[in-house]
């Protein structure tokens, strides 16, 4: 036993060092992917972090490094801004609630009551769209509730028009964006709800309905939560859907992106706001332990 | 069983019914468009034809844009295989302090919004590299795009070495096969497919973003996302726009169908 370790321990001599030190071994899994996010990412997001400290220079209109909080103050003090910032928390709720008010009907459905071909249909039809790419489903959108376009065409004869570019608009088409994040997690929640709890309920004089919202609802929070996570987030983020189907809908995104070239101290204070809410919601959706679930 | 009233069906049905249409009825307006004569856009649509198909095939930008895209894709690609296989295998092979935060790290870049990470990225390379004298140019693109695709092959093939057998690679090395003989001939062919699939996530995810490219790519350089939101902008031309997204919705059916292959295989164990 001893002769093959030598033995080895002479022909592959990395090799038998490697499995005698672990630690070496992951240190040495670890080295580059780490070197790239920390040196690469953490680092840029901690230079954007200093960059909001800076200001810009009124006389060469250049980044001037410095101290100074006044982007940061600029946030809550200019109503412009202030204002975009509360719009864009409550369009990326409405988003997160149509998504889930969408996503428990068709969930409850395609688990419990659709045959197994339907249900395999229906989950290919919610997922092949993810593909189709971010802007071309814009695109889409944008034909869709455009002036000419088909939403009008069909409520013309109603004698009604449809919402043109604003708020509602953005709001459908980030559901329209995201909605299989949502779609997704609640379908499977339900499918794993095992159906002699639906027994019991009924077996207790419980009709299907209440069933639902004292049984399935409870089970499936985690769920929600973890797809809430990614609607709410993704929608927090975007400003293209607010430039393209908001008409002058101005978000979170759109400041930043404004400012990015002529103050990039304002875009870099500005980033912060997302950020902050991504972390609150995180905080939040942690303490209901429905992250493990991701 | 949950037993539902004929009527709360049929409401579900109808709920389903519309959530379908509203997924495709705009994917199929569009795709119709691309075939609309007229230069802006409309429905219903007066009259066909292939005018803007032809159009597009001789459109030297969209060539440019299309190689862009796959090169930035294909280097992206590349390094978040190798960073997310890595991270991978120490985080399913090893326990230790600050596993949670290296996991975080990996899916920060795509748990921020992707105008933050942009602007982080925009903000590194024109506020402190390039006054150090070092233009990233091109490059600064697929860094950016590989951080946050990294996630995409972690993810498949952290799940299928978490259902590997650690037997087989102790039985390989006592065999005397080294590091290097024992990843070729034994691991790396039980997470063949899982790292298929990752990759060609990462693929597909570099390919389709817009926002961190809008930041990050030089000037005069366009990818096929670039190039579509600048043709969105100015809506006269917007019916070649409609033929390139076409393609764009037809082609995202490979991806589709490849990965449902590969992970069917992944599954199988192979």
């Amino acid at each position: 036993m001893t002769s093959l370790l030598e033995k080895t321990k002479s022909t592959m001599p990395i090799s038998s060092y490697l499995h005698l030190h672990p630690k070496v071994r992951l240190r040495a899994l670890l080295a580059l992917p780490m070197t790239w996010l920390v040196g690469v990412y953490i680092i840029s997001l901690f230079l954007l972090l200093i960059t909001a400290f800076w200001f810009i220079d009124p006389f060469t209109s250049r980044v001037r490094p410095g101290f100074t909080l006044e982007n940061f103050v600029s946030i809550f003090t200019v109503p412009a801004y202030l204002s975009t910032s509360i719009r864009t928390l409550l369009i990326a709720l409405g988003v997160t609630a149509l998504c889930i008010v969408l996503a428990i009907p068709l969930g409850i459905y395609m688990a419990k009551i659709a045959r197994p071909w339907v249900r395999n249909l229906l989950a290919v039809l919610i997922t092949l769209p993810l593909w189709a790419g971010y802007l071309v489903k814009l695109l889409a959108m944008r034909l869709t509730f455009t002036e000419n376009g088909f939403i009008n065409w069909l409520l013309d004869p109603i004698g009604i028009s449809g919402p043109g570019f604003g708020i509602p608009v953005v709001v459908l088409t980030l559901t329209y964006l995201w909605f299989p994040y949502m779609a997704l997690p609640v379908f499977t929640a339900i499918r794993q709800i095992p159906n002699n709890l639906f027994d019991a309920s009924a077996d207790l004089g419980q009709k299907a309905w209440p069933t639902i919202f004292r049984v399935v609802l409870p089970l499936i929070t985690p769920a929600i939560i973890a797809g809430s996570v990614f609607t709410f987030s993704l929608s927090l983020g975007d400003y293209l859907a607010a430039r393209f189907v908001g008409g002058s809908t101005q978000m979170i995104g759109s400041i930043i992106a404004a400012n990015i070239n002529l103050n990039p101290p304002v875009a870099a204070a500005f980033s912060m706001v997302p950020i902050a809410f991504v972390v609150m919601y995180l905080l939040v959706a942690r303490r209901t332990g429905s992250l493990e679930r991701m | 069983m949950l037993r539902f009233s004929k009527l709360s069906k049929a409401g579900m049905i109808a709920i389903i019914a519309l959530i379908l249409a509203f997924m495709y009825i705009p994917l199929f307006i569009l795709m119709l468009n691309s075939f609309n004569e007229a230069q802006v856009s409309s429905w219903p649509i007066q009259s066909y034809s292939l005018k803007w198909w032809e159009t597009a095939s001789e459109l030297e930008a969209i060539r440019n844009a299309l190689l862009n895209s796959v090169i930035v894709a294909l280097g992206a690609m590349v390094v978040a295989s190798i960073l997310g296989t890595l991270t991978a295998f120490a985080l399913s092979r090893f326990d230790f302090f600050g596993k949670t935060t290296v996991n975080l790290l990996v899916v920060l870049p795509i748990a921020l919004p992707g105008v933050v990470t942009g602007v982080a990225f925009s903000n590194t390379y024109s506020n402190f590299l390039t006054p150090a004298g070092f233009q990233i140019g091109y490059f600064g693109m697929i860094v950016a795009h590989a951080t946050f695709c990294i996630v995409m092959v972690f993810n498949n093939v952290f799940a299928r070495l978490k259902r590997m057998n650690p037997n087989l690679q102790e039985a390989s090395m006592d065999l005397g096969q080294g590091v290097w003989g024992t990843f070729r001939l034994v691991t790396f062919p039980q997470f063949r497919a899982a790292f298929g699939a990752g990759a060609l996530l990462a693929f597909a995810l570099s390919f389709d973003e817009v926002v961190v490219t809008i930041f990050t790519a030089p000037p005069g350089v366009d990818t096929v996302p670039l190039w579509i939101l600048k043709e969105m902008a100015r809506p006269t031309q917007a019916s070649v726009v409609n033929v390139v997204a076409t393609v764009i919705i037809i082609l995202s059916l490979i991806p589709v169908y490849v990965s449902q292959r590969l992970s069917r295989a992944a599954d199988d164990g192979k």
